[in-house]
C-alpha cells in the first residue's frame, strides 16, 4: 500500500499572464503508516499538493499512483479515491450543514451508498474516534465550542473510513489545549487505527513532537524530506526558506557554541532535557 | 466562463475615459442607451457605430479584450436573433413548411442583434474605465436627489461597494467548501433537476453561515471605526467636475441632439 | 487617572432556551478590575472562553457592561454622550482580516475611519499616508486587500484604526488566523506604534510568546483576572499558567523541567539566550 507521485507538476491558468507554477517535478513516495509531516510558509505549495493525492486537482503533467494503480487511468474511479483518502481542510468546521453533528458525520458514508445503519455506526466510531463526548452528539454544530466542531468535522471524514488521513492545520485558530488535544487524538488515531496521516502544519515544535518524517516544501518543489532530526540538521536551507527549526534545537546549537556538549539532535523538549542533564552529570562526574 | 465576463470588471489604464468624472459616464451610458433604440435605418446605425468606435478608441482598452466579453452573452444574441427571425410577421421570402422567413424579419432580427451587441459593447466601456468604487460615488452623487422622497442613497451606495469588495472573496470560498464536501464524496454533477438541486444544501448551507458571520463582523468591525450613517462624513476622494468633464457634457448633448435630428427629419 | 480603569466589571449575557424562556444567565465578565497606563503595553492572556475577547469590546464601548464601571481616558463609557469619542481614541483590530476591510482599495480603507469622524479631505490624505507608513504598507496603497498576505491585510486593519488619531489601539487576537511569518509582521508593527509614537496598546492572545514584549500582563480565567504582574513574573508560575490551560514557551518550559531536576536555573527565563547564559553560568 503506497501513494506515489512521479515528476507532478500543477499550473494555475496555464497559457495566460496570470499563469503560476504551483507543483514543480514533484516526487514522492508514502508508505503504508507513516506519520508525516509537511511544512512550509503560505504558497509554498502545500495545500496545493494535498489536493493532488485524493484526485481534487489534476496534475498539469507527471503521473500518480495509489497502491499501484494509476489514478489518472480513464476507468480509475476518482470518487472511491476520495474515500480512501481522507482529506480534512483548514477551518472543517465551516463546512458543517446538518442541523445535529451526528447527521452531518453520517454525510461522507451515505455519499459512499451505505445503508443508513451501517453509515449510523460508521458515524458512531468515528464519533468516538476523535474523543467527541456522547452528549454533543445530538446538537446542533453550532451549539459547539471551537475545538469540538472540529472534532466533529474530522469525524466527518473519518467515517469515510479512509485509509490515509490527511489534515491541513488541524490546530489553527484553537487555542493551546484545544490544540494539544487535537494533535494527541490525531497521534492516537495513528497508533491505534493504524492509519497513515499526513499533517500540513505551521508549527515546527509541533510536528517534531509527533511525526516521524518531514516534507519540507518551498516554492513548490520539495526542499528536504528525511526525519525530523535530519531534516532540522539544515538549519540555514530552512531559514533561507522562511521557516524555523523548533526553539530547543536551536537551543542546543547555542550550547554547543559556547562549549557545552550536548547531543545536536535534538528536536523534542524531552529530549532537550535529557540532553542537557546528560552534558552535566558528564561534566560534574569527570 | 465566469472568467471571459468584462461586463463589470476594470481595466486599469489613464485614458480620458478613464479620467472622466463618473456622473459624466454614467450620464453618457444613458444617453448613449437611448440612442440605440431610436435609431430606425441605416444612417442612424452608421452615426451610432461610429460614437461606439471612437468611445473605443479613447478608453484604451484592447477591441479583442471587448469583445471577448459578448461570449458570455452569445447565447442570448442568438436567441433574440432567431426570434426576431422565425417570429416577425409578413411578406414571407423563404419558406420551409411552417416556417417563414420574412424580408422584415431578417431586418428586425439584424437591428436587435447589433442593438444588443452595441448595449453590452458600451455598458463595458463604462465599468472598464471606472472603478467599482468610483462608479458607487458616481451613483451616490448622481441619485442624491433621490434623497428627498426618501431612497437611502448613501445606504445603497454603501452596500453596493461592500457588496462588490466580498464578491471574490465568497466565490473563493464557494470553491473551499465544494471541495470540502466533494472530499466526503458529495456529488454536485450527476442526477436530475432535482437531485442536483438537493446536492446544493451542503453547499448553500455553510456559505450563508459564512455570509451571515463575515456580514456580522463586518458591522462590528465598522462601528468600531466610528461608521454612523451618512450623516457628516467626508470624503477621501470627493468627486470634482473638471473643465474636461464639461466637455464631456457638451459632446454628449450634441450626439444626442443630432441623433434626434436624423430621427425626425431624415426618418431614418 | 489611568488611561483606563475598570472597576468590578461585569458582563452578563442571559441565555434563553427556544420559546424565550431565561435558561441561565453567563457572567462572561465576572468583576474585573483593571489599570492601564498612558502608553503602556499590555497583553492580556486567556484561552478561548475565559472573557479576554469580551472584555476587549468594551474598552471600545461595542458592548457595554451590566455592572461596574469603565473608564476609557477619562470618560465613563456608560454615558452615551462619549460614546464615539471613546470609539475614535481607542480603536480596534480583531481577529478575522477579511472581514474588518471595507472598502476595495487598501488606501480607500484606510480612509474609512477619517472619513466618518468628519476629518477634511487634505488632512485624511495625509493621515492615509502616515498611517501607511508607521505600517510598512504605504506601496501597496493603490493594491486590492484581496490580493494580499494575512500579514498585510492586518496591517492595513492596523493602519484604518491609527489614521483616526487614537491614543490606544486595543488587537483582538490579530494573530490567530496568521502564519508565522504574517504573526511576526503584525507584532512587530503593534510594537514598533507602541515605542515610537507612545500609543497604549492592548494585545489580547493565548500564545504566551506574543506576550513577551508586554510592560504588563494579565491573565484571564472564567471571566476574571487570575494572574498579574510583569512577563517574567507571569512566566515564572508555569504550573498554574498550565491549570489556566494556557502554553508556555517551549524554553520557558524547558527551564522549568531543568529547575525540578535540580539545576539551579532562575525561574521566569523567556528566551534562548537566557537559557543558554543561565546553564553556562552552571556548567
Amino acid at each position: 500500500m503506497s501513494i506515489i507521485l512521479d515528476k507532478v507538476d500543477y499550473v494555475y491558468n496555464g497559457g495566460t499572464a496570470y499563469e503560476k507554477r504551483a507543483l514543480n517535478q514533484v516526487s514522492l513516495k508514502i508508505q503504508d503508516g507513516e506519520f508525516i509531516g509537511i511544512i512550509g510558509h503560505t504558497g509554498s505549495g502545500k495545500s496545493t499538493l494535498i489536493q493532488h493525492l485524493n484526485g481534487l486537482l489534476l496534475a498539469s503533467s507527471g503521473g500518480i499512483y495509489y497502491n499501484g494503480r494509476d489514478i489518472y487511468e480513464e476507468d480509475y474511479d476518482r470518487k472511491e479515491l476520495r474515500s480512501k483518502v481522507g482529506l480534512v481542510f483548514q477551518y472543517p468546521e465551516h463546512q458543517l450543514f446538518e442541523p445535529t453533528v451526528f447527521a452531518d458525520v453520517c454525510f461522507g458514508p451515505k455519499n459512499l451508498g451505505l445503508s443508513r445503519k451501517e453509515s449510523e455506526l460508521r458515524a458512531f466510531s468515528a464519533l468516538r474516534g476523535v474523543g467527541l463526548p456522547e452528549e454533543y452528539w445530538y446538537r446542533s454544530p453550532f451549539e459547539l465550542s471551537g475545538g469540538q466542531k472540529r472534532r466533529a468535522a474530522i469525524a466527518g471524514v473519518l467515517a469515510m473510513k479512509p485509509e490515509v488521513l490527511i489534515l491541513d492545520e488541524p490546530t489553527a485558530g484553537l487555542d493551546p489545549l484545544g490544540r494539544d488535544e487535537i494533535l494527541n487524538q490525531i497521534a492516537s488515531m495513528h497508533r491505534e487505527l493504524n492509519m497513515t496521516i499526513l499533517l500540513v502544519s505551521h508549527s515546527m515544535e509541533d510536528v517534531a513532537e509527533y511525526v516521524n518524517r518531514i516534507i519540507v516544501m518551498n516554492q513548490g518543489s520539495i526542499l528536504l524530506d528525511g526525519a525530523p532530526k535530519e531534516v532540522f540538521r539544515y538549519r540555514q536551507e530552512l531559514e533561507a526558506a522562511g521557516l524555523s527549526v523548533p526553539q530547543v534545537t536551536e537551543l542546543m546549537q547555542e550550547l554547543r557554541d559556547r562549549g557545552i556538549p550536548v547531543s545536536p539532535e535534538v528536536t523534542t523538549l524531552k529530549e532537550a532535557k535529557e540532553a542537557v542533564l546528560q552534558a552535566f552529570s558528564k561534566h560534574r562526574q569527570a | 466562463m465566469l472568467r471571459d465576463i468584462t461586463i463589470g470588471q476594470y481595466y486599469p489604464s489613464d485614458s480620458i475615459l478613464h479620467q472622466l468624472d463618473p456622473r459624466v459616464k454614467l450620464m453618457g451610458t444613458l444617453v448613449y442607451v437611448l440612442s440605440l433604440f431610436f435609431f430606425r435605418g441605416v444612417s442612424g446605425f452608421l452615426a451610432v457605430t461610429l460614437g461606439l468606435a471612437v468611445l473605443i478608441r479613447l478608453s484604451g482598452v484592447p477591441v479583442g479584450y471587448m469583445v471577448k466579453g459578448l461570449k458570455a452573452i452569445a447565447v442570448i444574441l442568438i436567441l433574440t436573433g432567431m426570434f426576431n427571425l422565425l417570429l416577425t410577421p409578413g411578406e414571407p421570402l423563404i419558406s420551409f413548411g411552417a416556417v417563414k422567413i420574412t424580408e422584415e424579419g431578417i431586418k428586425s432580427a439584424a437591428f436587435m442583434v447589433v442593438r444588443l451587441t452595441y448595449l453590452v459593447l458600451g455598458s463595458s466601456v463604462l465599468t472598464l474605465t471606472t472603478t467599482p468604487n468610483r462608479l458607487t460615488d458616481g451613483l451616490e452623487k448622481a441619485l442624491r436627489p433621490l434623497n428627498r422622497i426618501g431612497v437611502p442613497v448613501h445606504e445603497i451606495s454603501m452596500i453596493m461597494s461592500i457588496a462588490l469588495r466580498f464578491i471574490p472573496i465568497l466565490v473563493e470560498e464557494t470553491d473551499k467548501i465544494m471541495k470540502a464536501q466533494l472530499a466526503r464524496g458529495a456529488d454536485f454533477e450527476s442526477g436530475n433537476l432535482i437531485k442536483r438541486a438537493k446536492s446544493m444544501v451542503p453547499l448553500l448551507v455553510p456559505l450563508f453561515v459564512s455570509a451571515f458571520r463575515r456580514a456580522n463582523d463586518l458591522a462590528l468591525a465598522m462601528e468600531a471605526r466610528c461608521y454612523n450613517g451618512g450623516m457628516g462624513r467626508t470624503k477621501m476622494k470627493p468627486l470634482k467636475y473638471e473643465r474636461r468633464d464639461g466637455a464631456a457634457y457638451l459632446l454628449l448633448a450634441l450626439y444626442f441632439a443630432g441623433i434626434i435630428a436624423l430621427r425626425i427629419w431624415l426618418k431614418f | 487617572m489611568n488611561f483606563i480603569e475598570a472597576r468590578k466589571l461585569v458582563h452578563e449575557y442571559i441565555r434563553r432556551d427556544e420559546e424565550g424562556n431565561v435558561e441561565g444567565i453567563l457572567a462572561a465578565l465576572d468583576g474585573v478590575d483593571l489599570e492601564v497606563k498612558a502608553g503602556e503595553f499590555v497583553a492580556i492572556l486567556g484561552h478561548n472562553g475565559s472573557g479576554k475577547s469580551t472584555l476587549a469590546k468594551h474598552l471600545n464601548v461595542l458592548l457595554k457592561a451590566s455592572e461596574g464601571t469603565l473608564w476609557v481616558d477619562g470618560k465613563d463609557t456608560l454615558d452615551n454622550r462619549y460614546q464615539w469619542d471613546i470609539r475614535k481614541n481607542a480603536g480596534m483590530v480583531f481577529q478575522n482580516p477579511d472581514n474588518q476591510i471595507i472598502a476595495g482599495v487598501v488606501e480607500e480603507d484606510v480612509a474609512f475611519g477619517p472619513e466618518n469622524i468628519g476629518v477634511p479631505t487634505e488632512e485624511i490624505w495625509s493621515r492615509v499616508e502616515k498611517s501607511l507608513k508607521s505600517v510598512g504598507m504605504l506601496k501597496y496603497r493603490e493594491h486590492s486587500p484581496n490580493k494580499l498576505s494575512g500579514g498585510q491585510k492586518q496591517r492595513v486593519a492596523i493602519a484604518g484604526v491609527m489614521a483616526m488619531e487614537p491614543k490606544c489601539i486595543v488587537l483582538d487576537e490579530p494573530t490567530a488566523m496568521l502564519d508565522p511569518k504574517g504573526r511576526r509582521e503584525v507584532l512587530e508593527a503593534a510594537g514598533a506604534l507602541n515605542r515610537e509614537k507612545g500609543i497604549t496598546v492592548i494585545l489580547i492572545t493565548h500564545y504566551m510568546e506574543e506576550a513577551v514584549q508586554a510592560d504588563k500582563v494579565y491573565v484571564m480565567d472564567h471571566g476574571k483576572i487570575v494572574m498579574q504582574g510583569t512577563p517574567r513574573e507571569i512566566f515564572s508560575q508555569v504550573d498554574r499558567l498550565k491549570s489556566y490551560r494556557l502554553d508556555v514557551p517551549q524554553i520557558t518550559l524547558l527551564a522549568h523541567e531543568l529547575r525540578r531536576e535540580g539545576l539551579q536555573i532562575p525561574e521566569g527565563i523567556l528566551t534562548k539566550q537566557e537559557l543558554a547564559e543561565a546553564l553556562c553560568q552552571l556548567y
